[in-house]
C-alpha cells in the first residue's frame, strides 16, 4: 500500500463492517425468527433478540414440517436435496473428466462436433426450454424419482472446460514417460491424469454441489410428490401458506436448515471453493 | 542388449512439413551415439520416432531383431529420460521407479530388489520416499536416469537430459552418465545441441542438419575431418575460421597449390593459428588485434586479416603478451588447413 | 483445437468416453430446444386436439402482446437494477477489503458465504424482512411516514426483488473484483503516487481502467443472473405481482407454458429466452479473453 492513514482506515473499517452487517442481516433475523413461539408474530414487528423456542421449532420442522401446507417434513426433504445435490455433482465430475479426457488425449473424427455439442450446453439453461425438457422427462417415466431429479441436469460445459484446460497445461512429457512406461489410455487416466487433477475435482465438487443443493425451477417442475420434494423447493409452499397464516417461525426454522448445507461447505472450503470460483467463471 | 536400426527413417507432418527426411544409421549393441545439431534439425523427432513417441511416416526402425514401426512405445523394449525428467508429481521416488515395472507385471519382491539396485546405483536410496517437488534438479534427473534403469531395456534413449541443469552439476552427470554406460553395456542414443556434451559422451556422433544426416563418426574423426563446412563450424569452439582460398592463395607461396580440386574455402581452427613459428613448411598472415579475451588457462584473440577485414579467432594456451590495436603474424601448418566448396558445403578431396 | 502433441490410439474409446456427456445433451438440452423451436411455429387448439403450423405467428402476436412487452421492460428494469446494485456494493467492498492487510481474510469469510444461499431462499429471507405487518423494513419506514406494501406497490414489489437478487450476487462479483485488484501490480500504483495523484484520483485513472475487463466480464455474468437464474426469487415471493409488476420473462415462460398450458405462446418465448442467452454468450466469449480457445 502506497500509504494507509489512520483516519483512512477506521473509515474503510467502518464501511466493512456496515457491508457485513448488511450481507449477514436477513440471516440473522432469520435465526432469531426461528427461535420465537408460535405468538410472536401477531404483536406486530418482529423481535431483535433469539427467543427460547429454538428447539421445539427445529424438532417440529425436521419431524413434522407443515402438513398443512403441503410440506414433509424438512429432515426428510434434506435428505432428499443431499442426494440430489451429490448425484449431480458426481455426475458432473465423471461425465466431465472423461469426457475433457477424450477431448485433450485422443484425435478422432468430429472431435470439434463433439466439443460444440457440449459448448451449446451453456446457451441452454433449463429456464429456456421448460416445457418441452419436461416432456422428455415425463415420456422416459422419470419424474418424481432421483433420477430424474440429477440425470438431466449433469452435462457440463464448465467443467468440460475447466478439465481441458487443465489437462492442457500437464506437460506433454508426462503422458509420454507413461506410455514408455506401458501405461494404456484407462490406466493412463486413472493413475495419472486422477491425481494431479485432486485440486481442480475437489474446486469444483464445491461449487457443483452447491449448484445442486440450490436447484429450484427443477424439482419444482418434476416432483408432484411430496416424498421427492427438496428443502429449496419446499420452502416456498411454506410461504405461501405462512403469508396467509403466519408460522415464520417455522419456516424460518426450515430457511435455516435448508441454507446451513452450502454455508458451511463455503465456509469449511473456502480456498477450493474461490478456486472453484474464479476457476470456472461462472 | 540390442542393435537399433534405422534405414530410410522420414518424418512427415500432417501439414506437409518435412521433419526428418530419410536418415540411415545402425547403432552397434553397447554402443553410446550422440544425435547433435542446431535445435530444428530433427535430432528430437527422431529419437521420439525410435521411441514410438511420434509415427514414423516412412521407412524401417528394428530394435533388436524386431521391425517396431507400429509398435507401442512400452512394447519397443526401451527407456527414455526426459528433457523436464517427466516425474510424476504425485508419487514417490519409489512409486515413479516403480511404475513401469508394476505395469508389467513384475512381482513386489522383484520391484523392490530392481528399485533398490538402482537407487544405490545413483546414491538416491534416501530420496525414495520423497515426491519429486522435494528434490532438487540434480537429484530429479537421477531419479529420472533411475526410471530408465530399473527397467533393464534393450535401449536407453535420452533426450537433451542434462540442459536443465547448471554448467557444474552439467558436467557432473555428464561424467555419470558415461560411466553408467560404461558399466551397464546398454545400447544408448542421446540427443544434445550441446556440442561439447556430444564430444565427451558419445563413442560416435551423428551431426543433423535439416533433417539429414550431415556426417556419422567417432568424436575426433569428426573434429579432426568435418566433412561438410556445417559440420566444421558446429563442431569445436570457437568455431573453425572460414578463410576464402584466393586470399591465402596470394600468401602462400605454391604450398596450397595442390589442394584438392574445387576448393575455395579453407577452414582453419582457432587452434591451429600459431605465434611461433613451426617447423616444416606453413603460411603467414598477417592480422590487427581487435579484442583479446582472457579466459584463464587459454586466450581467445578476435583479429581481422590484415588486407581483407576478415574476423578470424585464435586460441592460444595462457595469455600470450599483445596488446588491442597491436599487428600480429600467425602460422598455419599446411596439414591444419580443411579444404571446402561454398557451393556444394563439401569437404573437398574426401 | 489443440489436442496433446501425442495422443493415445483409439477407435471406439474416445466415442466411449465422451457418450455419457453426449447422450445427455441431446436427450435433455439439443431435443427439448429443437422441439422448443419446432412448437414456436405452431398452434394448439384449446383441448391439445389439433395443432396447426402458423410460420412466424406466435411471435408477432407476443410482441403485440401488453402483457409480453410488459414482461420485456420489466426484465429490463429487474436486471439493470440487480447488476448495478450488486456490482456497485462488490466494488465498493472489494477495494475496502483490498487495502486491509491483516483483516483481509477475515472480511472475504463474512462476505462470500451468501453465494451458497439459493435465490429462492433469498428472496424468502427479503420477503420476510419486508414483509408489510411484522417486517423489520416497513417498521422503520413507516416511521419515516411512508407505507410499504409490496403486494399493492409494482414499485415496492420489484424493489424488493432487486434487492434480494443483488444481496445474494455480491459475494460473486465481490471475489472478482477483489481477485481484478489483487492482479494490478502495485507498482504502477505506487508511480501514480510518485506522479502527485491522491487515493481518488489513483483509483479513477489507475485502478478502475485496469479493472475494465473484469467489470465487463461482470456485467455480462450479472445480467445473465438476473435474467436466468432469480427464477427462484421471483416464483417464491412475489410470483411476479403485483399486477405483473415483477413478472420477468423466465417467470412468465413458466406461468404461461407451465401453468396456463399455452404451449405455442411459451414456445414462442422460449425461442426468444435462447435468442438472448445465445447473444450474450457470444459477447462474454467474443470480447472477453476467455479460457476456451478454439
Amino acid at each position: 500500500m502506497v500509504e494507509n492513514r489512520p483516519l483512512g482506515n477506521l473509515v474503510a473499517h467502518l464501511i466493512l463492517i456496515l457491508g457485513v452487517a448488511l450481507v449477514l442481516f436477513p440471516v440473522y433475523v432469520a435465526i432469531v425468527a426461528s427461535t420465537q413461539g408460535p405468538g410472536e408474530f401477531l404483536r406486530g414487528t418482529l423481535p431483535l433478540v433469539p427467543g427460547s423456542h429454538a428447539l421445539e421449532n427445529y424438532r417440529a420442522m425436521w419431524e413434522a414440517g407443515l402438513s398443512r401446507a403441503g410440506a414433509p417434513p424438512a429432515g426428510q426433504m434434506l435428505w432428499n436435496s443431499l442426494v440430489m445435490a451429490l448425484a449431480i455433482t458426481f455426475g458432473k465430475l465423471s461425465i466431465s473428466l472423461l469426457s475433457a479426457f477424450a477431448i485433450v488425449y485422443f484425435r478422432f473424427p468430429f472431435r470439434l462436433f463433439f466439443f460444440w455439442i457440449i459448448f451449446i450446453t451453456l446457451m441452454l439453461p433449463v429456464e429456456v426450454r421448460i416445457i418441452p425438457t419436461f416432456r422428455v422427462v415425463a415420456d422416459l417415466g422419470m419424474l418424481n424419482s432421483f433420477a430424474g431429479l440429477s440425470i438431466p441436469l449433469i452435462a457440463s460445459a464448465t467443467a468440460t472446460f475447466l478439465f481441458r484446460q487443465f489437462f492442457m497445461t500437464i506437460p506433454e512429457e508426462l503422458l509420454e514417460a507413461a506410455r514408455v512406461d506401458g501405461a494404456g489410455p484407462l490406466k493412463f487416466f486413472k493413475d495419472i491424469l486422477l491425481p494431479l487433477s485432486i485440486t481442480n475435482i475437489a474446486a469444483l465438487f464445491v461449487i457443483m454441489f452447491i449448484y445442486g443443493w440450490n436447484q429450484y425451477l427443477w424439482p419444482l417442475l418434476i416432483t408432484t410428490d411430496p416424498d421427492y420434494y427438496t428443502i429449496v423447493m419446499g420452502l416456498q409452499r411454506m410461504t405461501t401458506a405462512a403469508d396467509g397464516d403466519p408460522q415464520w417461525h417455522l419456516v424460518m426454522a426450515a430457511v435455516v436448515m435448508a441454507a446451513l448445507p452450502p454455508v458451511l461447505v463455503i465456509l469449511f472450503m473456502q480456498r477450493l471453493f474461490v478456486k472453484g470460483l474464479t476457476e470456472t467463471e461462472k | 542388449m540390442a542393435r537399433i536400426k534405422l534405414e530410410g527413417l522420414k518424418k512427415t507432418y500432417a501439414g506437409g512439413v518435412q521433419a526428418v527426411k530419410g536418415i540411415d544409421l545402425e547403432v552397434a549393441d553397447g554402443e553410446f551415439v550422440v544425435l547433435v545439431g542446431p535445435s530444428g534439425c530433427g535430432k528430437s523427432t527422431l529419437l521420439r520416432m525410435v521411441a514410438g513417441l511420434e509415427t514414423i511416416s516412412e521407412g524401417r526402425l528394428e530394435i533388436g531383431d524386431r521391425v517396431v514401426n507400429d509398435l507401442e512405445p512400452a512394447e519397443r523394449d526401451i527407456a527414455m529420460v526426459f528433457q523436464n525428467y517427466a516425474l510424476y508429481p504425485h508419487m514417490t521416488v519409489f512409486d515413479n521407479l516403480a511404475y513401469g515395472l508394476k505395469n508389467r507385471g513384475f512381482k513386489r519382491d522383484e520391484i523392490e530388489r530392481r528399485v533398490q539396485e538402482a537407487a544405490r546405483m545413483l546414491e538416491i536410496e534416501e530420496f525414495l520416499p520423497r515426491k519429486p517437488r522435494k528434490l532438487s534438479g540434480g537429484q530429479r534427473q537421477r531419479v529420472a536416469m533411475g526410471r530408465a534403469l530399473v527397467r533393464e531395456p534393450a535401449a536407453f534413449l535420452f533426450d537433451e537430459p542434462l540442459s536443465n541443469l547448471d554448467a557444474k552439476l552439467r558436467v557432473q552427470m555428464r561424467v555419470e552418465i558415461k560411466q553408467l554406460q560404461r558399466r551397464l553395456k546398454t545400447t544408448s542414443l542421446y540427443v544434445t545441441h550441446d556440442q561439447l556434451e556430444a564430444m565427451t559422451l558419445g563413442d560416435r556422433l551423428v551431426v543433423l542438419n535439416g533433417g539429414r544426416i550431415e556426417q556419422v563418426g567417432t568424436p575426433m574423426e569428426i573434429y579432426a575431418r568435418p566433412a561438410s563446412i556445417f559440420v566444421a563450424t558446429f563442431i569445436g569452439s570457437p568455431a573453425m575460421n572460414l578463410i576464402p582460398l584466393d586470399y591465402l592463395r596470394e600468401r602462400g607461396n605454391g604450398l596450397l597449390d595442390d589442394l584438392p580440386e574445387g576448393t575455395d574455402i579453407v577452414g582453419i581452427r582457432p587452434d591451429d593459428l600459431h605465434m611461433q613459428a613451426p617447423s616444416g613448411p606453413h603460411l603467414v598472415v598477417e592480422s590487427k588485434l581487435e579484442l583479446f579475451e582472457a579466459a584463464g588457462a587459454e586466450s581467445h584473440l578476435y583479429v581481422r586479416l590484415a588486407g581483407s577485414e576478415q574476423p578470424t579467432v585464435i586460441r592460444t594456451a595462457g595469455q600470450p603478451p599483445v596488446s588491442e590495436g597491436e599487428t600480429l603474424r600467425f602460422h598455419v601448418r599446411r596439414e591444419a588447413l580443411h579444404p571446402f566448396n561454398h557451393e556444394s558445403n563439401k569437404r573437398m578431396g574426401g | 483445437m489443440q489436442t496433446k502433441r501425442m495422443t493415445f490410439p483409439g477407435r471406439w474409446l474416445p466415442y466411449a468416453l465422451l457418450a455419457p456427456q453426449i447422450i445427455i445433451t441431446l436427450i435433455f438440452f439439443i431435443w427439448p430446444a429443437s422441439q422448443a423451436l419446432y412448437q414456436s411455429l405452431l398452434r394448439e387448439d384449446a383441448f391439445g386436439l389439433s395443432t396447426t403450423f402458423v410460420g412466424l405467428a406466435n411471435f408477432s402476436r407476443l410482441f403485440a402482446d401488453a402483457y409480453y412487452l410488459n414482461s420485456l421492460s420489466v426484465t429490463a428494469v429487474f436486471a439493470i437494477g440487480t447488476t448495478l446494485l450488486s456490482m456497485s456494493a462488490a466494488l465498493l467492498l472489494a477495494v475496502t477489503v483490498n487495502r486491509m492487510l491483516r483483516s483481509r481474510d477475515g472480511y472475504t469469510t463474512l462476505l462470500v458465504w451468501p453465494y451458497a444461499i439459493a435465490p429462492a431462499i433469498a428472496g424468502v429471507l427479503w420477503w420476510f424482512i419486508f414483509n408489510p405487518s411484522i417486517g423489520i423494513v416497513p417498521y422503520v419506514l413507516d416511521m419515516l411516514g411512508y407505507r410499504w406494501n409490496h403486494r399493492t406497490s409494482g414499485a415496492d414489489a420489484m424493489i424488493l426483488v432487486i434487492i434480494a437478487a443483488a444481496w445474494k450476487q455480491i459475494a460473486y462479483n465481490f471475489l472478482f473484483f477483489l481477485a481484478g485488484l489483487q492482479s494490478i501490480p502495485q507498482s504502477l500504483i505506487e508511480a501514480a503516487a510518485i506522479d502527485g495523484a491522491g487515493p481518488a484520483k489513483r483509483f479513477w485513472t489507475i485502478v478502475f481502467p485496469l479493472l475494465t475487463p473484469t467489470t465487463f466480464f461482470l456485467l455480462v455474468v450479472n445480467v445473465v443472473y438476473a435474467m436466468f437464474d432469480t427464477f427462484g426469487v421471483i416464483h417464491a415471493t412475489t410470483q411476479g405481482g403485483p399486477a405483473q409488476a415483477t413478472n420477468i420473462l423466465v417467470y412468465k415462460v413458466y406461468a404461461d407454458g407451465f401453468v396456463g398450458m399455452n404451449i405455442g405462446s411459451s414456445a414462442a418465448q422460449s425461442v426468444i429466452l435462447m435468442a438472448i442467452v445465445i447473444a450474450l454468450t457470444v459477447i462474454q466469449f467474443r470480447f472477453i479473453e476467455r479460457r476456451v480457445n478454439y
